[in-house]
């Protein structure tokens, strides 16, 4: 088995627009019982979730899973269940990006909120074959497979924000912590303001 | 004015105006339900560093998937999920023994028309049965929704779906559902908000407009609305809900639609999904004979009182046959209970039925597993390959009519054979 991808590995991840390389391919319609059965919910490390990954299609289609870097899929991929752990099981597996016909609408954001790039690109899904590597730059808004290249619409600058901080929640405690920031400042200056007018007080006397 | 039910509910919940669909907003819920996804939150929360709630009194947790708990690891997490709504104030804390979410929220009148409702479950679309916004959302963005008390949500077009009936006797909302999902397929709707009007759906129960919202998400729906009327009114005063603490929206006469559809329900017959995907539907009929082992009558989509009401109406008198195990999952607490003053549960006992306390149960893999090779019939929502124990097993779905038919007869069969042609509804009104 390939070893699961390392957290600073995914930050590296993170830090680039171009991301991709060997790709797995499904079909239409792969929904969340297929990508991570019911009976692994009781987890939420995406390392451990990676191990059942796909597991219902068996052993081999995991093999492959573990060694790709590109899900490709067709339409309405991960439909089904609000689960998501359908998307951090894929983070685990060391999946860098999906690309897909369509996806159902809640993957779609549990992709986003846990910073798993997942665009909408039929033209590249007819293009990559199985093992063939792709990459994604979802800054400029294309995939690139082999010499060509197809476009998609990137991201509304809002969501692109919260991928780019590795999903919901280390953009919300960025935000957080930027406010706190902030508050703190303000107060700082308040105090500074209100010092004025007793050092001068002072100086009166 | 042209606006449709979503995007009236989206203005209402951002506070903004003259919003139009792919425009994506910051909205505010007016309910946020976890289930037993509930430890997932917390540990998110902690791990954030967090202690302040946006509102408490928004926050609603129902621990269905798994109860009673199975292991002590889900032991823990129902623990974990207790002791943070007692510490946090949290006053809609539902535990095990409650039911499912939905069925619990909507009971308890805390689900009123024109409200936004998210939850993390999919199949929180069952919300526009009283006329609310219910979409499924994942763990972070419940946890996030705990502390900011917003969500972005991308304003969605809407699709307009209008039912004739009658129906044939023998058919119900869930035949109606499944002959839509699969005309339409697992991604008709995608993004989409659909609504269903029409003479059929007015004269609906709110718990058959439950199951008709419900299977919406299997069209890939992110909310469905049934216009709320004098039914929607009885149901939330018999739930103790003051006619003035709601305001209704309704979509304008000229609201723009991506899409109508026009379903004749008087032609429709007794419809069955086939493994393995929910939009792979053919009538009864195609597949009758086809061999039992376990028929699992439950979830969310159909386990409420009146589909209990029907199961035992077919199965009084009768037997389950010999090599089928029939497990019966009431959808909640109350329904449970209204069914054995009614002599309903009776009944499903003494024709052979397995009885197990409310919730979620074998739809969420909570029991009623399958042996490799088995084959369930169940009135659930999903059929995906080892939903239910063996990846090697096949689930189809059906109503509970066709469900307690087949049961029966432990082959899969079409229940007009097995009622006369007296209404239903008279025994579940």
């Amino acid at each position: 088995m390939t070893s699961p991808t390392s957290q600073a590995e995914r930050n590296e991840m993170d830090t680039t627009s171009q991301l991709g390389n060997k790709c797995i391919v499904f079909g239409d319609n792969v929904n969340t019982d297929v990508i991570i059965p019911g009976r692994y919910l009781i987890s939420i490390d995406p390392v451990e979730l990676a191990k059942h990954a796909f597991e219902p299609l068996g052993e081999e289609v995991q093999q492959r899973l573990y060694a790709s870097h590109v899900v490709v899929g067709g339409k309405n991929f991960g439909c089904g269940s609000a689960r998501e752990q359908a998307s951090t099981c894929l983070i685990g597996a060391g999946v860098k990006a999906v690309v897909a016909r369509s996806y159902s609408r809640v993957f779609f954001r549990n992709a986003i909120n846990t910073g798993l790039v997942a665009v909408e690109c039929p033209a590249a899904v007819d293009a990559i074959e199985e093992g063939q590597d792709a990459w994604v730059d979802y800054h400029a808004g294309f995939v690139t497979v082999g010499e060509q290249q197809f476009s998609f619409s990137p991201y509304p600058p809002m969501l692109r924000e919260i991928l780019e901080s590795g999903g919901l929640i280390p953009h919300l405690m960025a935000t957080i912590a930027n406010e706190k920031a902030a508050a703190k400042k303000e107060i700082a200056a308040k105090r500074a303001a209100a010092k004025k007018p007793a050092a001068k007080k002072e100086e009166s006397r | 004015m042209n606006k449709t039910f979503a995007v009236k509910a989206l203005e209402r919940a951002s506070g903004e105006t003259n919003i139009v669909p792919g425009q994506i907003v910051d909205a505010y819920p007016d309910l946020y339900m976890s289930h037993t996804a509930s430890w997932r939150c917390i540990r998110t929360l902690e791990r954030m560093g967090v202690d302040k709630l946006y509102d408490p009194d928004r926050i609603a947790m129902v621990m269905d998937h798994i109860s009673p708990a199975q292991t002590a690891e889900t032991a823990a997490f129902h623990q974990l999920s207790r002791d943070f709504a007692a510490r946090m104030g949290i006053k809609k804390f539902y535990d095990v023994n409650a039911g499912i979410a939905h069925i619990v929220l909507m009971e308890k009148g805390l689900v009123l028309p024109g409200q936004l409702i998210i939850g993390t479950d999919s199949h929180s679309t069952i919300y526009g049965a009283l006329g609310a916004f219910g979409t499924g959302v994942g763990f972070s963005e419940i946890t996030a929704t705990w502390v900011t008390g917003k969500i972005w949500l991308r304003v969605p077009e809407s699709i307009k779906i209008e039912i004739q009936g009658p129906l044939p006797v023998g058919t119900y909302p869930k035949d109606v559902m499944l002959k839509l999902i699969g005309d339409v397929t697992a991604d008709g709707a995608t993004y989409c908000s659909v609504e269903f009007h029409g003479s059929y759906v007015e004269q609906l129960t709110v718990s058959e407009r439950m199951t008709m919202c419900n299977l919406a998400m299997e069209m890939g729906a992110k909310n469905a609305y049934v216009p709320p009327d004098a039914e929607t009114e009885k149901y939330l005063t018999e739930a103790g809900v003051p006619l003035d603490s709601y305001e209704p929206l309704a979509p304008d006469p000229g609201a723009s639609y991506r899409q109508i559809i026009s379903v004749d329900g008087r032609s429709l017959s007794p419809q069955i999904a086939v493994p393995h995907t929910v939009d792979n539907v053919v009538s009864v009929d195609e597949v009758a004979g086809t061999k039992l082992d376990q028929v699992f009558i439950g979830s969310c989509a159909n386990a409420k009182y009146d589909d209990l009401a029907i199961a035992a109406k077919v199965l009084a008198g009768h037997k389950v046959a010999s090599n089928v195990r029939l497990i019966v999952t009431p959808a909640s607490a109350v329904v449970m209970a209204k069914a054995a003053a009614d002599g309903i549960v009776t009944t499903l006992i003494e024709a052979g039925a397995m009885i197990t306390n409310p919730g979620c149960g074998a739809c969420a893999g909570n029991g009623g597993a399958m042996a490799d090779g088995e084959v369930t019939l169940s009135t659930a929502n999903r059929n995906f390959r080892g939903r239910m124990g063996s990846y090697e097993s096949k689930i189809y779905l059906s109503s509970p009519a066709t469900a307690a038919a087949s049961a029966i007869r432990g082959v899969i069969t079409n229940p007009s054979e097995m009622l006369d042609s007296r209404p239903l509804q008279s025994l579940v009104r």
